[in-house]
């Protein structure tokens, strides 16, 4: 509908590297999102997945390598840039001073033209699709955990963005309210042709919604699997992989 | 860019042509005059989009909108793409919004919570109290290095603060006081003057005051956000007792390093006060026989006294403040101020209860 979305891919990754003084995080990473798809970054705790998120969104500076995000470089992201990619952070961040439909408004009051009555308008169409119809008016104080995300999300579509980065969506969730988030994401994916990055690592939730996945490792030091999470599941040969998607405990040999 | 809409008026009916981008940035060009068009109800509304060139789900919203304004409108040139949209925004928007819970003005529900808050005060007074008490079959929970910490935070890392502070005071005083002494040829009394008040009064609850801003805010910030984080609930699921553990500590330190500070501060306003009075032409040695000729070692006593007091007022209440922060990103600023102001106010209250004990004791 915009023309980022004519692109073939919207995320470009070459030869990243992150370090934190000696430390290592990953090294020589690239890969791809393409247009329409939802990527899932996936790893164990400390392996650089929230890293790599702040990476792509431009919130942390690559030691070495390159991002181009919808054809912009992201380490000098400008707001043309930056208000065409969405963001879902782990706990919502919404704004506690105000409404659900106050928080999605802002985004449009701060970039668009659109009068107050239309700024609302669009604001409700977007709480109702992400199924917070309504509670347009209740403060994040006083929504549950998976209804802030929803709000999030919600806050994040705002200006219609090609590319939405969710970070953990379903983590704290129960398995009922997380399946029904891995709906939405389809449900949007679909409707509005977003593309998604996600981080998680809830199995189910991967098996649900992933098109591809990358997964990173801390002792590699990098990325050890790219691809469809079914296949690897069904047959990556890494014992790391393999661990990760039959639930054993990596690693540690008898 | 911005989308562009012609009314034209045909017969029986109104037929609105849109064109350009009818997206977030282009769609707030027309969206309150098409509205207003479909709100007239022309018998037949008919909305042509096919000159649209981008979407969004705002120019989608905005098709929905017509359509509640009008009742029937009928939106001819539409994509299936964008039909599909239209039916998913029309979907979402069929819920009624609920209504956020009213806030309304509740005079009596004030007062209760005021009374509720007051008695809590008193609450918190008495575990305090009673964990001190306690403190000798408790002593494994009262840790030493927290004391220290919290001594070092408030007392010695002030010292810098008070030292400025007490001889700026000392010198505006002395200033102050000096233009209108020296017309009656009384001089050599300012220095008794700032003495006795600096002494008495000014140094314990000017050390107050900024261990209040300091500390006090610092104390209820450490203790809120360790209530925030569920820190303080782990404490008693462990059968540990939090205020022996966070607020005796605490209590401790300010009481004794508020009659330290109260001495640098006299010190500094002394200073303050000499460098005023040796401008004006009197000899130190002169200054120094008129302070000690006027102050008595019992002000001193007495006003460390009141230090010590205030000192557990001013902590007490941070403490207080940080065990009852709510919930939410405000609570541990809400907090913060709270200490501040309680124990500026305590201070000055204790100061005047002080007055009158100490005027009946003849001290």
């Amino acid at each position: 509908m915009t023309d980022a979305r004519a692109a073939p891919d919207v995320i470009t990754v070459t030869g990243l590297s992150r370090s934190f003084g000696q430390r290592v995080l990953f090294r020589d990473v690239s890969f791809v999102v393409h247009r329409g798809e939802i990527l899932v970054i996936l790893g164990g705790s400390g392996c650089g997945k929230s890293t790599m998120l702040r990476m792509l969104m431009g919130l942390l500076a690559p030691s070495e390598g390159r991002i181009a995000v919808l054809g912009g470089d992201m380490a000098q992201a400008d707001v043309a840039l930056r208000r065409k990619v969405g963001v879902m952070f782990q706990m919502g961040a919404l704004f506690g001073s105000m409404t659900l439909l106050q928080n999605v408004m802002l985004p449009l009051e701060m970039h668009t033209d659109l009068p107050e009555m239309a700024r609302e308008s669009v604001a409700r169409t977007k709480l109702g699709l992400v199924g917070l119809g309504d509670a347009a008016g209740l403060m994040p104080a006083e929504i549950s955990g998976g209804m802030a995300k929803r709000a999030a999300i919600a806050r994040a579509l705002a200006l219609d963005p090609p590319l939405l980065f969710l970070d953990e969506p379903s983590a704290g969730l129960d398995p009922i309210t997380s399946a029904g988030l891995d709906r939405l994401i389809l449900d949007l994916k679909r409707d509005l042709g977003i593309s998604f990055v996600v981080v998680t690592h809830e199995l189910a939730s991967i098996m649900a919604i992933a098109d591809r996945c990358i997964m990173l490792d801390k002792a590699a030091q990098g990325m050890i699997a790219e691809g469809d999470p079914r296949v690897l599941a069904e047959s990556s040969t890494h014992p790391t992989v393999r661990a990760f998607f039959r639930r054993e405990t990596a690693g540690e040999k008898p | 860019m911005a989308a562009r809409l012609a009314i034209a008026k045909q017969a029986g009916g109104v037929v609105l042509t849109l064109s350009g981008p009818l997206n977030a940035e282009g769609a707030g060009a027309v969206w309150e005059a098409a509205l207003k068009a479909a709100a007239a109800k022309p018998a037949v509304l008919r909305v042509d989009v096919a000159a649209v060139t981008l979407w969004d789900t705002a120019g989608v919203t905005l098709l929905a909108d017509i359509e509640t304004a009008h009742g029937g409108a009928e939106i001819v040139g539409m994509d299936p793409q964008i039909a599909a949209l239209l039916i998913r925004v029309r979907a979402a928007r069929s819920v009624p919004v609920r209504a956020a819970e009213e806030r309304r003005f509740d005079g009596l529900a004030m007062l209760k919570a005021g009374v509720q808050a007051a008695a809590d005060g008193v609450a918190f007074l008495g575990e305090a109290v009673l964990a001190l008490v306690l403190l000798p079959w408790r002593l494994r929970m009262f840790r030493l290095s927290d004391l220290l910490r919290a001594a070092d935070q408030a007392g010695v890392k002030a010292v810098p603060l008070v030292l400025l502070l007490g001889s700026l005071i000392g010198l505006i005083l002395a200033f102050q006081s000096l233009i209108p002494m020296r017309r009656f040829g009384a001089d050599i009394y300012v220095a008794s003057l700032v003495a006795i008040s600096l002494i008495r009064e000014l140094g314990p609850l000017l050390a107050a005051v900024i261990l209040a801003g300091r500390s006090g805010s610092a104390f209820a910030a450490e203790i809120g956000t360790m209530k925030v984080n569920q820190e303080v609930d782990a404490l008693i699921t462990m059968g540990l007792d939090p205020v022996t553990m966070l607020v005796l500590p605490r209590l401790l330190a300010a009481i004794v390093v508020m009659p330290a500070l109260t001495i640098v501060m006299d010190f500094a306003g002394l200073f303050g006060m000499s460098v005023v009075m040796l401008g004006d032409g009197i000899p130190l040695v002169a200054v120094g026989n008129q302070v000690t000729s006027w102050v008595q070692a019992g002000d001193l006593y007495g006003a460390l006294v009141k230090a010590a007091v205030f000192g557990a007022a001013v902590a007490g209440v941070g403490c207080r403040a940080g065990m009852a922060t709510g919930l939410g990103p405000e609570a541990v600023g809400v907090s913060a101020t709270r200490a501040v102001v309680g124990g500026i106010v305590a201070s000055i209250v204790l100061d005047g209860i002080f007055a009158v004990v100490f005027f009946r004791l003849g001290l």
